[in-house]
């Protein structure tokens, strides 16, 4: 605005014969509207921060205690923790141990990715108890839940061991959340903080590290 | 109105009051002149045909999507407990709810198949070309605007489409490098989408960016009436005027020519909305998709989603693309680059005519492929992505609805980035003076 006027008046005083610039006023001018342009940059400030997260949505974020007891095995139990959906899978012994017969068609088997699960379950099974996995069931993608694909072939052709299968893109998953080789997802699902208060009662989300 | 009692006595009288207030207002607003300037006194080509019916109408559902969206909201809840119900009871408790959400969801839809049609019109006949680059370039933000404000609207209905498609939009944001994920956050207002989600996409639906879509409209027809229409020969009617007049020799006034042609136009169109809208508004899952006739669930996204049908060709773009350094960004880049490469178009073409009636076979050829792919990417991007996502080859067998999306999205980029070049080596027709009629 300022440099419009500014030039306009340029241009009017050439045009009267009088090529002096008031500099002063050109300096004042440019002061006032960065001053100006401060201003209304710190008031967008609020305006920006008022939609992030409100308090309210980072104090819903409790723990969520679940009884794995009535898990059958080769079932998955959906909870709800943070709004997401938590899936506790009950791995039977078959699937336990399927789960390492395809590393070579992972893309992270061993759980290198250190932000996909807590350090104590940087193994095979992505999980403290062998047959129990904890995984948050979205998919890293683009935040679709990925649906149960539990029994091997069915409908997903005669090489699949099992696992989920996101509905969106396509992304492929094996019964310990880790990701295929060539699905759009880049990661394995994520396995939220959990910890077990005893045999069967499980607690999601005890970890104050912040995964949303 | 005392001029009322006075004409029953004298006509003369009458259009003297008329002329009396007229002239009261035109000294304080341009009334007269700007008439003038917009409809009787502003020349258009006299070729127009067809494919000129699509802007004008694309204004009358700009309009029917105002109007009954004010209704809609006069009944609708913005709030993750109530949105769902609040469609329902719309449909069904309010007095002829039915009958204005379906003319708002259909309109939705054939906003989409008239801007389509009316950016199509562009294109065939360089309406972008100098010096129309930049009411091209207000098409492109309007066309930008009326995606986001689809999308928004989408979510308002909160059923389980709507919740799982904002989602996957938002999540979009969260596969910019470094950004994204604290993009996605904040325009969710939540860890994932929720109640504060819904209700600001509720305001960005119903007040801002309408906002901006009509101050968008204006500029786009300001534009317009600064450099006058472009027509099917893609002639300059501005250089040949009349030399007492200096009125375009083939200009005809847009009112009353173009308003009396628009208005067969809106009819034609008016009929086809209507049989949409009373006797197959969900247009067999394409306009509403069954999906959303479920309430959102955020722990269940249902076995098949896919967009809408005006937004599968850059679907299906997203899909086609495979990650890239483990980074889902190139898929995403490759979708906006879909829509924003139209932008480009003005400075893209280096053809010596303006018109697909004087251009050469290798454009026509080029165009061609670009709505086969445009139309093979839009029906792709409907399909189940079971279909889809078998990537590489660890399932048995190849899947071939990936391989034919990679080679069209491929032929849809050529035929921007190729267009400087074959659009020069074209050979073209010479162009006649006047426009052919």
């Amino acid at each position: 605005m300022s440099d419009n006027q500014n030039d306009k008046h340029q241009t009017d005083s050439q045009s009267c014969g009088c090529s002096q610039v008031d500099l002063e006023k050109r300096n004042f001018l440019i002061a006032t509207s960065a001053v100006g342009a401060l201003g209304c940059a710190a008031v967008a400030v609020p305006f920006v921060k008022s939609m992030t997260p409100s308090e309210r949505a980072k104090a819903a974020g409790a723990p969520v205690e679940v009884d794995i007891s009535k898990i059958e095995p080769g079932t998955v139990l959906t909870a709800e923790w943070r709004g997401q959906p938590v899936w506790i899978i009950n791995r039977t012994e078959e699937m336990t141990a399927e789960l390492s017969k395809h590393h070579d068609q992972l893309s992270d088997p061993n759980a290198e990715v250190s932000s996909q699960q807590p350090a104590y379950c940087k193994n095979e099974g992505r999980s403290i108890k062998p047959n129990i996995g904890v995984v948050v069931g979205i998919c890293t993608h683009l935040g679709c839940s990925p649906t149960e694909k539990l029994k091997a072939g069915g409908d997903m052709g005669d090489g699949w061991q099992g696992g989920f299968f996101c509905p969106c893109h396509g992304s492929k998953f094996d019964l310990a959340g880790r990701v295929f080789k060539g699905s759009p997802a880049p990661v394995n699902l994520v396995v939220p903080p959990h910890k077990y208060l005893s045999e069967n009662l499980l607690l999601i989300g005890v970890d104050t590290e912040d995964k949303a | 109105m005392t001029q009322e009692t006075h004409s029953k006595q004298n006509k003369s009288t009458l259009s003297n009051a008329l002329n009396c207030t007229l002239n009261w207002v035109d000294a304080r607003f341009p009334l007269t002149s700007n008439i003038k300037a917009h409809l009787t006194e502003y020349y258009a080509p006299k070729n127009f045909n067809f494919w000129y019916f699509f802007g004008s109408l694309a204004l009358l559902v700009l309009v029917l999507q105002i109007l009954t969206g004010i209704f809609l909201t006069m009944h609708y809840k913005p709030d993750a407990d109530l949105a769902f119900g609040s469609v329902e009871y719309i449909m069904r408790d309010v007095p002829w709810g039915w009958l204005i959400r379906y003319m708002h969801s259909t309109g939705a839809s054939m906003f989409f198949v008239v801007v389509y049609l009316h950016m199509f019109r562009g294109i065939i006949y360089g309406s972008y070309r100098n010096p129309r680059e930049l009411i091209w370039l207000f098409g492109v933000a309007i066309f930008l605007a009326l995606m986001g404000e689809a999308f928004f609207g989408y979510l308002l209905p909160w059923g389980q489409m709507s919740y799982w498609g904002a989602q996957v939009i938002v999540n979009l944001f969260s596969t910019i490098p470094f950004i994204g994920p604290d993009v996605s956050e904040w325009l969710r207002g939540d860890y994932l989408v929720s109640d504060a989600t819904l209700n600001r996409f509720f305001a960005f639906h119903v007040i801002a960016l309408p906002l901006v879509l009509l101050g968008l409209v204006v500029a786009h027809l300001i534009a317009l009436h600064e450099v006058g229409s472009n027509n099917p020969d893609g002639v300059e009617i501005k250089k040949l005027k009349d030399k007492k007049t200096g009125i375009p020799l083939d200009g005809i006034p847009f009112h009353p020519y173009y308003t009396v042609k628009d208005l067969v136009g809106v009819s034609a169109f008016l009929i086809v909305f209507t049989v949409i809208v009373f006797f197959a508004p969900e247009m067999g899952g394409y306009f509403l998709e069954a999906n959303n006739f479920v309430p959102a669930d955020p722990l269940k996204t249902p076995a098949h989603i896919a967009p809408v049908w005006y937004f599968t060709p850059y679907y299906s773009i997203l899909r086609a693309v495979p990650p890239i350094l483990n980074s889902q960004f190139p898929g995403v880049a490759a979708m906006g680059l879909s829509v924003v490469a139209f932008a480009f178009l003005p400075w893209l073409d280096k053809s010596p005519v303006k018109s697909i009636r004087y251009r050469g076979g290798l454009y026509k050829a080029w165009l061609a492929a670009f709505v086969v792919s445009f139309l093979v990417l839009g029906y792709l991007g409907t399909v189940p992505s079971n279909v889809w996502g078998q990537f590489g080859d660890w399932l048995s067998g190849a899947d071939r609805a990936t391989v034919v999306a990679r080679f069209f999205t491929v032929v849809y980029f050529l035929f921007f980035a190729l267009m400087p070049w074959y659009t020069a080596k074209d050979k073209t027709k010479p162009v006649p003076e006047r426009v052919t009629g």
